[in-house]
């Protein structure tokens, strides 16, 4: 068995730990130069780090999970970018060098089976001047100082939902910003009945708990608020953020009149939660549910010989990602799951409902939207224009929507507004990117130099 | 004041500093070895560095690859995702606008 792993984060590299058990070949492939993902960003080798544990969570798990990439019958293939899946020869088309550069090799994998493990991005709600630089993802400021140090402002608001705010907050402290304050939208009635309803299957997940007073801790020591049930609502600044706007809003996120606050700021970092990228499985034909691939019990997807696990499937963490991939790489390779591999993908899975109860995404928060608020960032549609065009009798639907206002249409083909965009007209989001990742013409135009060695 | 890497004497994971040099639009930046283009210039004070259709600035946004608010161009090839993108000793990046690659 031939079996090609796409991602090389906590789900793709338990994939390949069990897919090598099983007794198959595997190549990973990884678009960035280092293992890990998000999750298990590493510091740059250049960086020649002595002591990496001190910033990377989860370090000895993640040293042990790595070494996989080091088996006899593992190819590992970093600054691989995986820009088609053909259907019909169920080729992996790959252009491996630099990020965008114009000299990356062509090449193709016909695996026998194919695991996709390409994980999530944040999502973020727009709010007026959400497009001013010095207004970032939550997941931007957490890349930039776990991997590389930089801190992104000096004087920093972290705001959304969901427990990643923290882990952000601790990592912007430890690259020496000030964090002016942590705010969670949900109120704390919703994120107390969403945890601590049925305790006892949290217990895939024990780490958590001492984790989460870990950061209460960090936060108590620099005395940083962390506060429930509010928001941001607005950054202001002529070229570059200079003050946010934020507010107290009630359950559904409507804004409650007279609470507004205004910090003065020089970056604010923002997340909403995660929406999955699966760019690669709509290419394959996989069926969707809510824009995450549809699997069975075995992470099989609609589609034969293809496979997914970890935040394409469902946003459930890190460990939740690798006991999802442990499953798939073993079914992957032929073999039969154990029942304790699937015990423990099923308590995970519990985590991933927690989750989104006790963090959504309140309904109301288009009333922080006004008129000429920017809903797509590359081609500046606003609010507003996306409102009249979806009003519009004569052109229904949303491929006149996307033609009509452009929302979707600029450098990132919508992978940012794409479920604001399709959340706002109350329909569901559709993937429409027969590219997987963007390709320069020349590139697409070159005879494939030949097949790997 | 605004972006900044976190000295080396301070940082307790314990770094070996390579230095490294990049111009940017002709001036000179310094950083060093390891560096994503985005980080640089982030650490080095600039917030952005291209312009969208209307002209409003961009720089980084999502920090991982998906959003393309920070493309640039890195030794005359345009579009390259400025925080995908390791820097190296001597790259020369240009900042871009819309309207240039349209």
């Amino acid at each position: 068995m031939n079996v090609v792993i796409v991602g090389a984060g906590p789900a793709g590299l338990a994939a390949a730990e069990h897919a090598l058990w099983a007794g198959a070949q595997v190549t990973v492939l990884d678009q960035a130069e280092t293992p890990g993902g998000q999750y298990h960003r590493m510091l740059p080798d250049a960086y020649a780090a002595k002591r990496p544990e001190r910033v990377q969570h989860g370090r000895a798990e993640f040293d042990r999970r790595r070494r996989v990439l080091a088996h006899p019958r593992c190819h590992w293939w970093p600054g691989s970018a995986v820009w088609a899946f053909d259907r019909a020869e169920k080729a992996v088309h790959i252009l491996r060098g630099q990020s965008d550069g114009g000299g990356r090799r062509r090449l193709t994998l016909v695996p026998d089976a194919l695991i996709l493990a390409t994980g999530a991005h944040d999502r973020t709600l727009p709010f007026p001047g959400w497009e001013l630089p010095g207004v970032y993802t939550a997941g931007a400021a957490q890349a930039l100082a776990k991997g590389e140090r930089v801190a992104i402002g000096e004087r920093v608001l972290v705001a959304g939902a969901g427990p990643f705010l923290l882990p952000v907050a601790e990592s912007l402290l430890g690259v020496g910003a000030e964090v002016v304050g942590v705010l969670e939208a949900n109120p704390f009635s919703t994120v107390r009945k969403g945890w601590s309803s049925r305790p006892w299957r949290l217990a895939a997940h024990a780490g958590k708990a001492g984790e989460l007073a870990r950061y209460a801790t960090t936060l108590a020591r620099h005395r940083i608020p962390y506060r429930l049930g509010r928001a941001v609502i607005e950054a202001r600044g002529v070229d570059r953020v200079r003050e946010v706007v934020t507010a107290r809003v009630r359950a559904d996120w409507s804004v409650v009149p007279g609470t507004e606050r205004t910090y003065e700021v020089d970056a604010v970092c923002v997340g909403h939660g995660f929406v999955p990228q699966p760019e690669l499985a709509v290419a394959a034909g996989c069926v969707l549910d809510d824009g995450f691939v549809r699997v069975d019990a075995a992470q099989r997807t609609t589609v034969d010989d293809v496979f997914a696990a970890g935040e394409i499937t469902g946003i459930g963490g890190a460990v939740t990602a690798a006991a999802e991939g442990a499953v798939a790489g073993c079914v992957a390779a032929g073999g039969e799951p154990s029942p304790e591999l699937i015990r423990a993908r099923d308590r995970a899975l519990a985590f991933a409902d927690r989750l989104a109860t006790a963090h959504p995404i309140g309904a109301a928060w288009r009333s922080w939207l006004s008129e000429d608020t920017i809903v797509c960032r590359c081609e500046e549609t606003t609010y507003g224009e996306l409102t009249r065009a979806a009003e519009d009798t004569v052109c229904p639907g949303p491929h006149a929507l996307k033609l009509g206002t452009r929302a979707g249409l600029g450098p990132c083909q919508g992978r940012i507004c794409g479920p604001t965009v399709s959340e706002l007209r109350g329909g569901t989001e559709r993937h429409h990117r027969p590219i997987v990742q963007p390709i320069r013409l020349g590139e697409l135009a070159a005879r494939t130099e030949g097949e790997p060695g | 004041m605004s972006g900044w890497l976190l000295p080396r004497d301070r940082d307790p994971v314990g770094r070996t500093d390579r230095p490294i040099r990049i111009t940017v639009d002709g001036e000179p930046v310094t950083g060093i070895a390891g560096q994503s283009v985005a980080g640089m210039l982030l650490a080095a004070g600039w917030t952005s560095w291209r312009t969208t259709r209307s002209g409003a600035p961009r720089g980084v946004f999502c920090g991982i690859g998906a959003c393309f608010d920070c493309l640039l161009t890195v030794n005359d090839v345009p579009d390259v995702r400025a925080c995908r993108r390791p820097a190296a000793d001597g790259d020369e990046i240009r900042t871009q606008s819309r309207e240039e690659n349209a």
